[in-house]
């Protein structure tokens, strides 16, 4: 009956690779990265089954050491978390597939094993942050999955990687902090850490100045935690300077558990009610989103360097997540949860290929990517894709995500979100045309360009690929976001079912 | 006046997570940060140690006296939470150490200052 | 009504898009990937016109293809009013394949491969907004329209090229995000379905002044159809070559955005909702504005092709005004309009870019007596210009007649003196090239001229014709245009039925 234990392995999978990694890295370096594909690639079964399951026979809970709860620690999968899992554990083990070569060129040999065991120390962060129905246990996992997030970006050789990481650590812990206060605070007045009980005992408290409190130190730790602006300025420098890999599971994962655990406070431990009537935090997220959404777009604008662009467009999608989830009502809130899956796919995609780029040519600045398209072509494509699903044109994954936002936008009589969440799809074209058009219609620095009529220049010779253990996973990504673009229905189902459970019946 | 003197204990917990927050945020010397960090999370833990305190209870041990005793739970908590500190502290530490023998100083203004010199005179250099 | 479940509309848009892949991969072959064009285009054009006889027997012909998510699928249904433009395009899409093969290897253009494929996808998205059945996936075919004429239009790269092509493609774009993306969005929560349905889809419950609102978003959200204020990407669009000129201005893109805005007017509004919010009479006041402006702004311009442009403006609105008379006879004048237009405008601009290839002349004050030199050209030339201005035994006269008698319909007198003033600035802007090709005699010839002559044109008796595979195209359009006065049946009965469909029972 090893299934029934499956909560607790899809931790447990990545936690003993990690210490199983520098074990076998001592024997055989080339060895680390087969034991870190074959763990990730068994959490992704596992969640998978996982996710499966949930659908069937509804929420799972599993008591760690048989302890009952409230008293145990318990993991619970439901309609939510389960398809967050699967979303992190799937980036996971693409990343890793993408790792290889990546970090090959971009760590020293030594290191590597200490990188596999580290990376796998993150995703068990995650991936226990989702899976437990516990407020401390969520702190001690945030933990595992931040400090590991500092090694890894600082991981790389280079020197601005130190401070950002460094930064990252300040606010980081800053944030840790504050949601260990909330959670002392709840604590305090409910006696209790476990989620579903929290819920029952917190409405009977819901004025009382200890809950508040413990709700303002949740949301601003947590806000700083996802990135959310104007607490967003650790993220730009850390996605920029941080190894190609790590940049890409970090946009496609870190900020989004971040935006999990946000709604999982708001709308489960505590209730609609609540946030809507006794605190109404969902007007001032609000307005914080739509900020967000417009200055991580006219941030990227200005960007030169391709990371840094991707990382201030990242600020404005978790814009987007934040503004679905605040408009509390069914609709909207699907939206947002599918864009957390969405935004992990297009930006998994688009790191990726950023990641392909500096690693076959070094190239960081947009201006360099001129002319790319005759390269990499098929980099490249998987970048148009990407940035095409990013703008949110129809059947791709950004449109489908959008289209309920905005949708439940106006079902909640709130016309006025409309004209922004498009204008910002604008301004997200602005960005990523321009990336395209490089990509595409410039001439290649250099390249001698005749006018010769029939015959083109067109040889395979000039093709310079990444390797295909990078080409891959980004094009699996890349495919997948036209595939739940086009063919919404499974996605939107599942997503439609974790915000009803959010929304709890509303 | 019993808002004051009766629960002195968070006060301190609040004036000690003020001075480290103020430490974190507004010194330019990254040691200095950590020390304010290292403040900051002691602030929680003591606030931690004062939920756990029931007004004549003993200390949380299997004996035969204990018939009123803490609240062990907070307790284990920070003891978590002290070592998810330590190991806060310690790759903080190690930041610093490695940001030290890249720039050669661990004042913040003067690394943001030689980042913004550095991709100049590289450019510089490649003309 | 009857309907019958087909997969030929599907077939008939899938196959230039399969031509697409078979073109990009032949790029080293170029006969052959000219095979590929103008295979498609025939095998095209016999599927569209193989659904047909079922149209003009009052069927309509449907095709679901799959749901992207619950309440937005991608689907197919073939009316009268889809059917007229499918022709259209299918068959000028042979003539232009064939012009435009001439077209580039005289001029020896660079990227041939990237046109040709662009050329066949963009016939793929225009026959897909003819043939959609719902607004979703006239938005998504819309949209492909756009983004695949922007290489088109960029084909020069040069600085100028980039320029117009950045303009075309933010005001696309742009207008269809923020104001058509709205527009569909409030449709779909106003009427739960965005499915055509003639006589409209919105209950009645919904307040007016939501439905006024809707309906200028939508008119402003399709640039294509080149409104004042909207119309500047047009002219700026000019600076594409000039078979794609043809294409962007008689078959495909503008022909969808007027193609949209009366499939909106008749099958989302509905004439008797329009009607009852009366928003029928201020559209056709812009219309008629734009009309006569466009018209006015034609007379000044010196280049030949910008003064088609504005032309292009002018005429289209045509078919605008005549929808937004809501009355039987204006609705058929405005169907015959998007037909006549597109084989007399497409004659004019082959015209053009023949005298440009053979002569390297853009401008009206260079072409003093071109009628002798190229005869075919210039007769083809004038009368494509005699049916714009609608002089009797052309084509243009019948969409022109029906729309002035439409306006007798509704009582509009002003709108018929606007027909007739803009009759008479129609002969202004054309006559003056009729006059200076045939009575003017030529200057003496520019070096330039000379230079250009030789390869690749015809020459013998004194003529120096573009080559055979320009010529022989333009001339075919020319009769085509004739012989529409002469034997208009089959578009007079199609548009019939859209009148009748459009209309109910009345």
């Amino acid at each position: 009956m090893i299934a029934e234990h499956f909560p607790i392995l899809v931790i447990l999978t990545p936690l003993l690779s990690a210490i199983l990694i520098p074990l076998v890295g001592m024997i055989r370096r080339q060895l680390c990265w087969h034991v870190a594909f074959v763990a990730s690639h068994i959490g992704f079964l596992i969640s998978g089954w996982l996710l499966l399951r949930v659908r069937d026979t509804g929420r799972i809970s599993y008591w760690l050491g048989g302890w009952e709860p409230p008293w145990g620690i318990e993991y619970v999968l439901d309609d939510l978390n389960a398809l967050v899992l699967l979303v992190i554990s799937f980036i996971a083990f693409m990343s890793v597939l993408y790792a290889r070569k990546s970090i090959e060129a971009e760590i020293e040999p030594v290191r590597i094993p200490a990188f596999y065991s580290i990376f796998m120390l993150f995703v068990t962060g995650l991936m226990g942050i989702v899976i437990t129905g516990d407020v401390f246990n969520l702190y001690v996992f945030l933990e595992i999955s931040s400090l590991a997030g500092y090694a890894l970006i600082a991981a790389n050789r280079k020197k601005e990687a130190l401070l950002a990481s460094y930064n990252y650590l300040i606010l980081g812990t800053i944030a840790a902090t504050f949601i260990l206060i909330g959670i002392g605070y709840l604590y305090m007045v409910t006696g209790s850490l476990n989620m579903a009980d929290l819920r029952e005992r917190l409405p009977s408290l819901y004025h009382s100045k200890v809950v508040l409190t413990a709700f303002a130190f949740f949301t601003v730790g947590l806000s700083l935690k996802l990135a959310l602006f104007p607490l967003h300025v650790w993220l730009p420098n850390a996605y920029t300077y941080a190894p190609s890999v790590v940049s890409a599971v970090m946009a496609a994962t870190a900020t989004k558990v971040g935006a999990y655990v946000l709604l999982r406070i708001m709308f489960t431990v505590f209730s609609v009610e609540f946030d809507l009537h006794v605190v109404s935090i969902t007007s001032i997220l609000l307005f914080l989103s739509l900020t967000a959404i417009v200055a991580g777009s006219v941030l990227a604008i200005a960007q030169t360097n391709i990371k840094r662009m991707l990382a201030y467009s990242s600020v404005g999608q978790i814009g987007y997540i934040v503004l679905g989830a605040t408009i509390v009502n069914e609709t909207a809130m699907t939206g947002s949860i599918l864009h957390i899956l969405n935004h992990a796919l297009m930006k998994g995609t688009l790191f990726f290929v950023a990641g392909c780029v500096i690693y076959k040519t070094g190239i960081k600045d947009i201006s360099g990517l001129k002319g790319m398209a005759r390269r990499m072509p098929f980099s490249m494509a998987a970048f148009t894709i990407a940035g095409l699903s990013m703008v949110g044109v129809p059947l791709t994954v950004g449109f489908v995500s959008k289209w309920h936002i905005a949708l439940g936008a106006i079902q909640a009589d709130m016309w006025y979100l409309v004209p922004v969440i498009l204008l910002s799809s604008l301004l997200t074209a602005v960005y990523f045309g321009r990336v395209i058009e490089t990509i595409y219609f410039s001439k290649e620095p250099g390249a001698k360009k005749s006018g010769s009529g029939l015959n083109e220049p067109r040889g395979r010779a000039g093709v310079q690929e990444a390797p295909f253990g990078m080409l891959l996973p980004t094009l699996i990504l890349a495919a997948l976001c036209i595939v739940f673009g086009a063919a919404a229905s499974t996605s939107v189902s599942y997503a439609g079912a974790a915000a009803r459970l959010l929304l709890g019946g509303m | 006046m019993d808002l004051i003197v009766g629960k002195y204990n968070y006060w301190i917990y609040i004036a000690l997570m003020m001075i480290g927050f103020y430490a974190m945020i507004a010194k330019g010397n990254l040691i200095k940060k950590i020390i304010g960090m290292n403040i900051f999370q002691t602030a929680v833990f003591l606030f931690y140690i004062s939920i756990a305190k029931v007004r004549g209870g003993t200390a949380p041990i299997l004996w035969e006296k204990a018939i009123l005793y803490d609240n062990p739970l907070p307790h284990v908590l920070i003891l978590t939470a002290i070592v998810v500190s330590v190991s806060t502290t310690a790759v903080a530490l190690a930041l610093i150490i490695l940001i030290y023998r890249e720039f050669g100083t661990i004042e913040e203004d003067a690394i943001l200052k030689m980042q913004e010199i550095e991709p100049r005179r590289r450019t510089d250099s490649q003309q | 009504m009857d309907v019958i479940h087909s997969a030929t509309p599907l077939y008939a848009v899938a196959v230039s898009l399969a031509a697409s892949v078979l073109i990009a991969l032949s790029g080293r072959m170029p006969n052959l990937r000219e095979f590929w064009t103008i295979g498609a285009s025939c095998i095209k054009f016999a599927l569209v016109l193989s659904l047909l006889p079922d149209i003009l027997n009052g069927r309509t012909i449907e095709c679901p293809l799959f749901t992207v998510m619950p309440g937005l699928d991608l689907s197919f249904r073939v009316d009268a009013l889809g059917m007229g433009f499918a022709i259209t395009a299918s068959l000028l899409w042979i003539v232009t394949s064939f012009y435009s093969i001439g077209y580039v290897r005289t001029l020896r253009e660079r990227s041939q491969t990237r046109y040709f494929t662009c050329f066949s996808i963009a016939l793929s998205a225009a026959l897909g907004v003819a043939f959609s059945a719902n607004m979703f996936t006239t938005f998504v075919f819309y949209e492909i329209i756009t983004l695949c004429t922007f290489p088109l239009v960029a084909h020069k790269e040069s600085a100028e090229a980039m320029r117009g092509a950045r303009r075309y493609v933010v005001y696309l774009l742009g207008t269809s995000i923020v104001f058509q993306l709205s527009a569909i969005l409030l449709t779909y929560d106003a009427a739960g379905t965005l499915d055509f349905k003639n006589g409209g889809i919105f209950p009645e419950t919904v307040a007016s002044a939501q439905l006024i609102i809707i309906f200028v978003l939508f008119v402003a959200g399709i640039a294509k159809a080149a409104i004042m204020p909207i119309h500047s990407w047009l002219p700026a669009a000019m600076v594409a070559p000039t078979p794609v000129s043809a294409l962007l201005h008689a078959v495909a893109v503008v022909k969808a955005g007027v193609f949209v805005i009366v499939k909106i007017v008749l099958q989302i509004f509905g004439v008797d909702t329009l009607a009852g919010i009366g928003a029928g009479m201020p559209l056709a006041y812009v219309a008629s504005f734009t009309i006569l402006v466009a018209s006015v702004i034609a007379l000044r311009k010196d280049n030949l092709k910008a003064r088609l442009a504005y032309s292009t403006v002018s005429q289209l609105s045509y078919v605008i005004l005549g929808v937004a008379l809501l009355t039987p006879s204006a609705i058929l004048g405005s169907f015959l309009q998007i037909v006549l237009h597109a084989f007399g405008k497409i004659t004019l601009f082959f015209a053009a870019g023949a005298i440009y290839v053979a002569s390297r002349k853009t401008e009206v004050s260079q072409l003093d007596g071109l009628g002798r030199l190229m005869p075919f050209t210039m007769t083809a030339f004038a009368v494509g210009a005699f049916s714009m201005i609608g002089i009797p035994p052309l084509g243009g006269f019948l969409s022109k007649w029906y729309i002035a008698k439409g306006s007798l319909e509704a009582s509009e007198l002003p709108i018929l003196l606007v027909i007739a003033f803009s009759t008479i600035l129609n002969a202004c802007y054309f006559m003056p090239i009729v006059y200076r090709a045939f009575f003017k005699k030529a200057q003496t010839e520019s070096a330039a001229a000379h230079a250009a002559a030789g390869h690749g044109t015809m020459a013998w008796a004194g003529m120096r014709e573009a080559p055979a595979l320009m010529v022989v195209p333009l001339v075919l359009t020319a009769i085509a245009t004739v012989a529409f006065f002469f034997v208009p049946s089959i578009m007079l009965d199609l548009a019939r039925v859209v009148s009748a469909d459009a209309l109910g029972g009345r």
